[in-house]
This record gives structure tokens, C-alpha cells and sequence, in this order.
């Protein structure tokens, strides 16, 4: 028996091969990016990660892509008014960016299929190792998105959104900004849509010294679409980022988070949360290497989990062996409302470094029944009173972001799906 | 307006029978205190009275003007105007503590069909209240209860008493945690509430707050029982000479 024969491709698999086919003379591209979409097409070809792969151990990918719909160059999107008011806004619409966005004072736009035709994003395009499917995935397909560039010293004082927003078929896209030294900005990432899409979507944020930005990937695909993104950021001297992202929709997300600390000094903060519900799969995978000495990270992320929905988090710290100093904290905590939902923690430190402070903890639980009747006992009901402390559950981490109107966004957009989930 | 009837109860978890044919009857218009050594079953009945769904009641009746509120939930009791003062306030990290007024609040509006209080009349309402009490509005903007001192949750709790103005009041050791000026404070605030038209129960371990909420009746409990009844001369009696000589008189 041949223990390395390829297994029969799947239909997605088969699918995704035969579309790369009939797309490829359509997406741009110069030579060089035809060469990594090709490698792309090549990893694909070996199969689509299975539990036996590591990384993918709580999201067989293959066994849960079970359909892949073909693209529809003629399906509209909506653009969304933005989370935060005032946003200038980039929006892709069913996988195209588009000409006429508004100008950013200090900061420098581009389409990104403007970037593919002329081959100057090429070197960004390889996926990060062998099990990187989404990197692969993007690689093979994408067509569009935006690159920013953010110019030293610019303060921006209203969020940048960038909206990836789908209307079925397939949508492939990707966003890479720089953030210049002693920059700061927040950025809204928003991924939704209207469709039974598969998409993938890219962040790539340069962050240079002293840097300081807020992004924020607010994620509320229907419950037919499948998610599956990356947000990578290397993280220069001094410079603090704070991720937070909001899982609230989706029948099958992957968030990768792929962080790199690059100068010493530098700050990185990951808040978020999942809001599950019906028959739907969710997996937020963070790989974070401490590179440098003297950097720091904390990691807090709340979960609702009710219907039957499934959830992951995979938290993986990396500490180089010259990474001394490195002080790192990570939390995972879930609130379970239904027999039939599940969660999976999967903490993971590796330390090479001798001098080093590290922690996880995860927690597992149910609504506390001595807050439920202190609650009801002033006449608040049973159904608002669970509302109120689920709420509150997740609210903690919001409303440690600092900016008042962000919190206040970021709360609206919890309510709503409270309302819709209640 | 509150009436137990030959109550007995038990822990739903263990069976262990806590209150064992307990009889009181408390008038609209009167302070009553439940005194009695620890283990009496004093918070028990408090819990009863509000509903916690860890006891069971398996006989008897408590009839709140003439109706018994053994099927009632505990939002139900609330609205009706059943208060509970916590011995021990639960800390309820997210909650903001103005939010949570204003949701109990209007929430009682709405189940005895008023309008919501419109945002100045809500603030001015608790601002008003906060200040008798000699409370701080920015531990307010904290989440409920927590990393409040123990005298500040006691203050809380009549906090939300005063606003909720319920028609009978529980007080569950109100007084345990609080250093003297706090004692005058808290007992103030519970005496502003006296009213022909409300009854509260005071239940306490010591004669000191009763010195502050001067009771009409006082009733001492023991081993699930109201075992003698009196007036306020009872208490000063208990402390004189401790609950040995009324438990021996019952036995």
C-alpha cells in the first residue's frame, strides 16, 4: 500500500483547479505574478488541508468546503455606510475595487489590480508555509483589493474602512498597507456580503517605528458564505498595534492572524470575539513570533457560542531564543449557551528564550446563575437579564479600546446581532 | 401585605430542610425585624422571599396581599414590588452600573404599564438619590458592584431600593459591613422609606442597626421557625442576654 498516493481530489478541490483554469488568462498579472499564482495552483493541486495537518487539526478544510461557487462577474454588491461615521471608505464590491475613492490627506491609494498588472506586489505574494491554503488560495485567485500607504507622521484622525463586500460566487482580494514611522491610524476591515460566496482576503500592514495603529476586522458574512482570511503584520520598533476583530456571521471562517514582532519595543494587543450561532463552523488561528528582545503582547478573546455552532482559537506564541525580555499574556474565555455548541482552545507557547514572562488561560462556562437572579430580582426578565450578562461578557473587551466612538460602533454592531441571535 | 403560612423549605441541591413551618404576617405600614442566632434560617427566608430557584418550597403558602407568589419568578416578585437587599451583592464584571438602573427601572415601567423615563428625569432621579446616600456619581460608571468596598455595595443596594420604591422591602443584614457613619447613613435612607403604604423586614445578627430602624414588631427565628414575637423591647432583650434564654422558653 502506497501511504503517499494523493487521495481522489474532492469536488471543491476539483472546482478551484478547473477555475483556475478558465480565470487565469483573466486576472491581472505580469510575469512574475503568473509564476506565484502558478505555484499557488501547484499547492492546491496536492489537496486541501485535512485534520491530519497540524494547524488545520480543528478545521478539516477539506472534509468542510463542500461546494465552491463559480464566479459571477455580474452579481452587484452594495457599498455599506461605515462602521464609524466619517470613514473614508475603500470599498471592493463583489471582488473589484474601484476608481473613484476619495482622497486621503497623507496617505497614498493604489488598486490593487493595478499592482498585479504591473508585478510590483509579486515578492508579497508567497504563501508563509506549506500549510498556508488561504495564503495559496489568495495567491492563486486574487484579482483586486487596494494597497495604502500611510506617510510618516500623518495622523489621520478618521478611520480608514476598507469593506470587502460580496454578492455570491467567488471573491478574492487583498490589502496591503504600510504604516509610516510615527503614523497613526485606525482601520476598519469589514467582510460581508449578501451571498453563498467563497472568499478569501488578505491584510498585509507594514507597521515602521513608532508607529501606532488600531485595526479592527468586523466580519458579518450570511450565514451561506465562506470565510476565509489572513491578517499579517510585522510590527517595527516601538511600534503598537492593537488587532480586534468581530466574528458575527459566516457558515465556515478561517481568521488567521500571522503577527511578527520586528523591532524591539514594539506593543502588540489582540482583542476579540466570536459570536456564534446556528450550524456554522468558525476558527480564529494566531501565529505570533516574538523576533526581538523586549517586545510585549497580550491576548484576550471572548466567545458566545449558541445553536450548534463550532468555534477555534489556536493560539501559538513564538519566542525566539534572542527574544529575551519578552512579556506575553493570553486568554481565551467562552461562554457556552447550548448543549449542542462547541468550543476548542488550543494554547501553544514555544519559548527558546530564558528570561521571559508568558501565560495562557482558558475558561469554559455557563451564564453565572447567582448574577441571572440578581438580576431578575430587580425586575429585569429572564431573557433581558441573559441578554444583559451575555452582552456583558463581550462588551468587557470593546470597551477597552480607547476611542469612544469605535466602542460605541463596535457595541451597535453587537447589539444588532443580539437582536438578530436574541 | 405579607403573609407565611406554615412555610417549610428546603435546598433543592441536598434536600436539607432549612425552614421548618415558619408563620409571620407583616402589616403595610410596619417594620418588622427577623433576628436570630446564625443558621436560623434567616437568609433562607430572604431568598425565598425573592424567588432564588435553589430552594423549594414543599409546603405552606406566602401570600403578598392576599396572593401567593409561589409561582412567580423573581422579576415577576420584583415588579410586583418585592425588594431584596443582598447581604452580599454579586459583583457583575460588563454590567455598567447607570445601564443596569435604567434597565430595572424601566423594566418595572414597563410590566406595570408606564412609559420608560426619559434620560434627564432618569439622571436627575438617581443623582438625587446617590446624594442622600452620600455616594460618589463615578462609582456609578463602574461596573455593578465591582471593586465597590463592602459598605459601598450595602449603599447601593438602598440605592436601588430608593429608586426602584418598592411596596415591601427585605433587608438581608444590611448592616454587616458597614462602619458606624455608613450605619447612620444606610439607615437613614431605609427610614426615608417608611410609609403606611410599604412594609419592611428587617432581618439582622445584632441590635445595633435596629437602634438606627427603630422595628414594630420583632420576631425571633430558630431552626426555621419564628419561635416568640414582640416589640422592639424583644431585641434589646437578645441582647442583654442572647438568644439562649428564648430558644430554652421554646424548647
Amino acid at each position: 500500500m502506497n501511504m503517499h498516493s494523493t487521495p481522489q481530489r474532492t469536488q471543491a478541490e476539483t472546482a478551484l483547479i478547473d477555475a483556475f483554469g478558465e480565470r487565469l488568462s483573466l486576472l491581472p498579472g505580469d510575469g512574475a505574478v503568473t509564476l506565484k499564482r502558478d505555484d499557488a495552483i501547484e499547492a492546491i493541486k496536492h489537496g486541501l488541508p485535512t485534520r491530519r495537518i497540524e494547524s488545520w487539526h480543528y478545521t478539516d478544510l477539506r472534509r468542510l468546503l463542500t461546494s465552491v461557487p463559480a464566479f459571477d462577474p455580474t452579481a452587484a454588491a452594495k457599498a455599506l455606510p461605515p462602521i464609524v461615521e466619517g470613514s473614508a471608505i475603500l470599498a471592493v464590491l463583489n471582488g473589484v475595487s474601484s476608481a473613484k475613492f476619495s482622497a486621503i490627506e497623507g496617505v497614498s491609494v493604489q488598486r490593487l489590480s493595478e499592482k498585479l498588472t504591473d508585478g510590483s506586489i509579486a515578492p508579497g505574494m508567497d504563501p508563509y508555509g506549506n500549510d498556508d491554503a488561504i495564503g495559496a488560495l489568495n495567491t492563486a485567485f486574487v484579482a483586486d483589493g487596494y494597497f495604502v500607504d500611510i506617510a510618516d507622521g500623518t495622523a489621520l484622525e478618521k478611520p480608514i474602512e476598507l469593506q470587502n463586500l460580496q454578492a455570491g460566487g467567488q471573491v478574492h482580494v487583498r490589502f496591503p498597507v504600510r504604516v509610516g514611522a510615527g503614523a497613526k491610524a485606525a482601520v476598519v476591515e469589514r467582510q460581508a456580503g449578501e451571498g453563498a460566496a467563497l472568499g478569501s482576503s488578505v491584510s498585509q500592514l507594514v507597521l515602521g517605528e513608532g508607529a501606532e495603529v488600531t485595526w479592527l476586522i468586523v466580519q458579518e458574512q450570511p450565514e451561506t458564505a465562506t470565510h476565509l482570511a489572513q491578517f499579517k503584520a510585522h510590527l517595527g520598533k516601538n511600534s503598537k498595534l492593537t488587532l480586534f476583530f468581530m466574528n458575527a456571521g459566516g457558515k465556515l471562517v478561517r481568521q488567521e492572524i500571522v503577527v511578527r514582532t520586528t523591532g524591539e519595543g514594539a506593543d502588540f494587543k489582540l482583542r476579540g470575539i466570536n459570536l456564534l450561532a446556528g450550524d456554522t463552523h468558525t476558527d480564529v488561528t494566531m501565529v505570533l513570533d516574538h523576533a526581538v528582545p523586549h517586545t510585549t503582547s497580550t491576548e484576550v478573546i471572548r466567545n458566545v457560542v449558541t445553536g450548534k455552532a463550532r468555534g477555534v482559537f489556536q493560539g501559538r506564541i513564538n519566542v525566539h531564543q534572542y527574544a529575551q525580555k519578552t512579556n506575553a499574556k493570553m486568554a481565551c474565555n467562552t461562554l457556552l449557551l447550548s448543549d449542542d455548541g462547541e468550543f476548542s482552545t488550543k494554547p501553544e507557547l514555544e519559548i527558546f528564550a530564558d528570561d521571559v514572562i508568558c501565560g495562557h488561560g482558558a475558561t469554559v462556562t455557563e451564564i453565572d446563575h447567582n448574577h441571572l437572579f440578581y438580576l431578575m430580582a430587580r425586575g429585569i426578565d429572564e431573557k433581558s437579564a441573559r441578554g444583559l450578562l451575555v452582552k456583558a461578557f463581550v462588551a468587557e473587551v470593546i470597551e477597552e479600546l480607547d476611542d469612544e466612538t469605535i466602542v460605541e460602533a463596535l457595541e451597535t454592531r453587537l447589539d444588532d446581532w443580539f437582536v438578530a441571535h436574541g | 401585605m405579607l403573609e407565611i403560612r406554615n412555610l417549610h423549605a428546603r435546598i433543592v441541591d441536598d434536600g436539607t430542610e432549612i425552614i421548618r413551618g415558619l408563620n409571620l404576617t407583616v402589616k403595610a405600614g410596619e417594620v418588622a425585624a427577623i433576628m436570630g442566632p446564625n443558621g436560623s434560617g434567616k437568609s433562607t427566608l430572604s431568598y425565598i422571599l425573592a424567588g432564588r430557584e435553589d430552594y423549594e418550597v414543599t409546603e405552606g403558602d406566602i401570600l403578598y396581599n392576599g396572593q401567593s407568589i409561589l409561582e412567580m419568578d423573581p422579576a415577576e416578585r420584583a415588579t410586583s414590588g418585592i425588594f431584596l437587599a443582598f447581604q452580599y451583592p454579586m459583583e457583575i464584571p460588563g454590567v455598567a452600573t447607570m445601564e443596569f438602573l435604567k434597565v430595572a427601572m424601566n423594566e418595572q415601567r414597563k410590566a406595570r404599564g408606564e412609559e420608560p423615563l426619559k434620560i434627564p428625569e432618569f439622571l436627575k432621579r438617581v443623582k438625587d438619590a446617590a446624594a442622600s446616600l452620600n455616594m460618589d456619581m463615578a462609582m456609578l460608571k463602574r461596573p455593578l458592584n465591582v471593586g465597590f468596598s463592602g459598605g459601598e455595595k450595602k449603599r447601593a443596594e438602598i440605592l436601588q431600593m430608593k429608586l426602584l420604591e418598592p411596596k415591601l422591602c427585605v433587608l438581608d443584614e444590611t448592616d454587616s459591613g458597614l462602619d458606624i457613619d455608613a450605619l447612620k447613613i444606610v439607615s437613614d435612607g431605609v427610614n426615608a422609606l417608611r410609609s403606611q403604604e410599604r412594609a419592611i423586614v428587617v432581618i439582622t445578627h445584632y441590635q445595633r442597626l435596629l437602634e438606627h430602624i427603630v422595628p414594630d414588631s420583632v420576631h425571633v427565628l430558630y431552626k426555621g421557625q419564628v419561635i416568640k414575637s414582640g416589640d422592639k423591647s424583644l431585641a434589646l432583650d437578645l441582647e442583654a442576654n442572647g438568644y439562649a434564654g428564648v430558644i430554652g422558653e421554646a424548647a
